[in-house]
């Protein structure tokens, strides 16, 4: 296909890490943070599906390589093809 | 549960990804084989994420996070014995088989190795279980969504009966997954179950994180539960001495071989997301990838369970003033440090003083009054272990977060089960009994069509389903006598050239009316006669529900390999040469010797029992 899975996948973290590293930063020392035990974890865990996000996206920009030849015999169908 | 703007920001995103990616794949549809196969082009690793998240249904995150606080970690049993090798034996012997033969599903490999009645009765079986399994997905979605008023105050202002919320919920969930699968088809069901992967772990992890730290990690956990809680293998000779209520016999047998090689090797809604791969190496590898995420699964789904039982009980109903949750007698420092804690008013479900941590009593939706038991104790909502745990650690914003993780989960089970079912249905029904000769245009169309069928089907099953405490339980007794018998037939079939397709078909018919007559002739301690058991005659009780599931796997299995080895040596073989690539004996096998070592999937394999059994080991 087409479409790598990468981008996708890396845009949506990007966004949702983000949304949330942003909320967490206006929210610093907010009574929020009570439930987390007092971590900002939207901050902490934000930033990091953020920079998950990033590699995710550079990876998926990448030019891509030639694919490996194919492994003849274990490439071969080993059945007949089905009747129709 | 009031959910702020960026909690809603965060799921919208989610859906307009999802959206997207059926939108943004729809221009590749162009044949039948990219709809229903993704045109065999997908690498092994997408397809490897796939193959376990087409499987994280409902019965995977509640099912299991409640299983975590019913059982304990034995839960994990469900992974290290009942997933991870029948996952390494479909990869490396099963799968040359399935690629190899090009056959486009399951049934359409039965009809290669036995014949056409074979494959019409696994087809209509299958395609019955994908909508079952599918509308449970759907239906616990909008339960959830409807007891954790995730949609109250939205549905207040519109001015909108509380009372539509499960049936709206319903409908949002279906038009979602039915929209990118038509648009897109096994390709944006595969990519959106890459996407949901990464979602839930995304979700869960900090879960997990916040909750261990809560509790003083898991030596906070043994202390607070005990041994029974935390050895998997403890107690196991007997079936009274272990929170599962079964002993090492039936949990090996019944679950480790029969449920799990049953369910990982011939169920088409997993074996199809391996069949999309882009050649017969990435698919022998595709099982052996997942396997590696699905093995550190339990510390994912499980241990919230566990952490949501090991937490303080919440004794007062959360009204609007903060509550304050107690332990008794703390026994180390780090219980001593939550002995005391605060909980934000407002959120948490009401435990009340007869539940136990997070977890509350079930209480009559009629009447309103704390369900008990027939020894008069509470029975606990295990199910609401996982959302609790959610709304107790974490604050709005990644809250958002979580609940997209569950929802995607729900998601991810019911697409993969449509998919496997408008491609059954397409293949296997349509054009093997009702259009023979259609163009290939005309069964794009038709796959299309049959998703919204099993779309419309799977709405239909989600309000059927009512009668369970545990959702894994349903399912478990569905799978024990329809996925037990068949892998005795793909056993005999694959390694024995002996076997012929009437054997297989009466095998098949038999094993799956064992299953029901022993499900009709057994019932759970505890259990009163009803769809669980006893409808035919009460024979014999079982110590747990679970005990039953498994010994009606074995009775459906081990029936359906007698009647197909007897008919089988009553019944005249097939010729050998039309055999060759469907029976194991008579197939050239794979060579791996032109790849490094450390590419070779038997290498992986090996990698992959190793830590099997090093985690065993560790929790035994």
């Amino acid at each position: 296909m087409g479409l790598d899975i990468r981008i996708p996948l890396g845009l949506m973290f990007l966004v949702t890490g983000g949304l949330m590293a942003l909320y967490g930063l206006f929210t610093r020392g907010s009574a929020i943070y009570e439930k987390s035990l007092d971590m900002n974890i939207n901050l902490i865990w934000g930033g990091l599906m953020f920079v998950f996000g990033l590699v995710m996206y550079i990876m998926g920009r990448r030019p891509r390589r030639l694919v490996a030849s194919r492994v003849q015999s274990t490439e071969e169908p080993l059945g007949r093809p089905p009747r129709h | 549960m009031q959910l702020t703007f960026i909690d809603w920001l965060i799921m919208l995103v989610y859906f307009v990804f999802v959206l997207g990616i059926g939108f943004a794949l729809k221009r590749y549809m162009r044949t039948s084989n990219d709809f229903f196969l993704a045109g065999r082009s997908i690498p092994a690793w997408i397809c490897g994420l796939a193959f376990i998240s087409a499987n994280l249904g409902a019965q995977e995150v509640i099912g299991m996070g409640a299983s975590g606080a019913k059982y304990g970690i034995a839960t994990s049993h469900f992974y290290w014995i009942g997933a991870i090798p029948a996952m390494v034996f479909v990869g490396i012997f099963m799968m040359p088989f399935y690629y190899g033969s090009k056959a486009r599903s399951v049934p359409e490999f039965l009809r290669l190795r036995f014949d056409e009645k074979t494959r019409g009765l696994n087809a209509i079986l299958f395609a019955i279980m994908t909508v079952f399994s599918s509308g449970i997905s759907m239906y616990a979605m909008a339960l959830l969504i409807q007891n954790l008023h995730m949609l109250d105050s939205l549905f207040l202002a519109a001015g909108i009966p509380l009372s539509w919320i499960f049936h709206v919920s319903i409908m949002i969930s279906a038009v979602i997954v039915l929209a990118y699968i038509f648009l897109g088809g096994l390709t944006s069901a595969i990519y959106n179950e890459v996407l949901q992967f990464f979602l839930i772990v995304a979700g869960f992890l900090p879960l997990v994180w916040i909750g261990l730290k809560h509790v003083g990690g898991w030596n906070g956990i043994k202390m607070a539960l005990g041994p029974t809680y935390t050895h998997s293998w403890r107690g196991m000779e007997h079936a009274s001495t272990n929170p599962l209520g079964v002993e090492w016999f039936s949990l090996v047998m019944g679950l480790g071989f029969v449920l799990s090689f049953g369910y990982w090797c011939t169920d088409f809604l997993v074996i199809q997301r391996a069949m999309a791969a882009d050649s017969e190496e990435s698919a022998r590898k595709v099982p052996l990838i997942a396997a590696i995420p699905k093995m550190f699964f339990p510390f994912l789904v499980i241990l919230p369970g566990l952490i949501a039982i090991s937490v303080p009980t919440v004794q007062d109903h959360l009204t609007g003033e903060a509550t304050t949750v107690s332990r008794a007698a703390p026994r180390s420092n780090t219980s001593a440090a939550i002995a005391q804690t605060t909980v934000p008013k407002g959120d948490v479900h009401a435990v009340g003083s007869e539940g136990r941590g997070l977890i509350p009593v079930k209480v009559n939706a009629i009447t309103g009054t704390p369900l008990v038991d027939e020894d008069g104790k509470p029975v606990l909502n295990y199910d609401l272990a996982i959302p609790n745990m959610l709304l107790r650690y974490f604050p709005t914003g990644i809250l958002g977060l979580g609940l997209t993780a569950l929802l995607a989960s729900f998601m991810s089970g019911m697409a993969g089960n449509v998919t496997a079912f408008n491609t059954v249905w397409t293949y296997d029904i349509y054009q093997s009994y009702i259009r023979k000769h259609e163009s290939d245009a005309h069964y794009l169309w038709m796959g299309r069509a049959a998703t919204v069928g099993g779309i419309l089907l799977s709405i239909g099953a989600a309000y059927t389903v009512t009668n369970f405490n545990n959702i894994m339980d349903a399912l478990q007794m569905v799978f024990a006598f329809v996925n037990a018998p068949l892998f005795a037939t793909f056993l005999a079939g694959m390694f024995w050239k002996r076997a012929t397709g009437h054997a297989a078909f009466s095998g098949l018919l038999a094993g799956v009316l064992a299953g029901l007559a022993h499900i009709g002739l057994t019932l759970p301690a505890g259990e009163g006669v009803s769809v669980k058991g006893g409808w035919l005659r009460v024979v014999h009780h079982y110590p747990s529900e679970m005990a039953q599931n498994f010994w009606t796997a074995i009775w459906a299995f081990v029936v359906c390999m007698i009647v197909t080895l007897v008919v089988s040596m009553l019944t005249r073989p097939r010729e050998e040469r039309e055999l060759v690539g469907l029976v194991y004996s008579l197939t050239p096998k794979p060579d791996e010797r032109k790849l490094p070592w450390w590419k070779r999937p038997v290498t992986l394999a090996v990698v992959v029992l190793a830590m099997a059994v090093a985690l065993n080991l560790i929790f035994a």
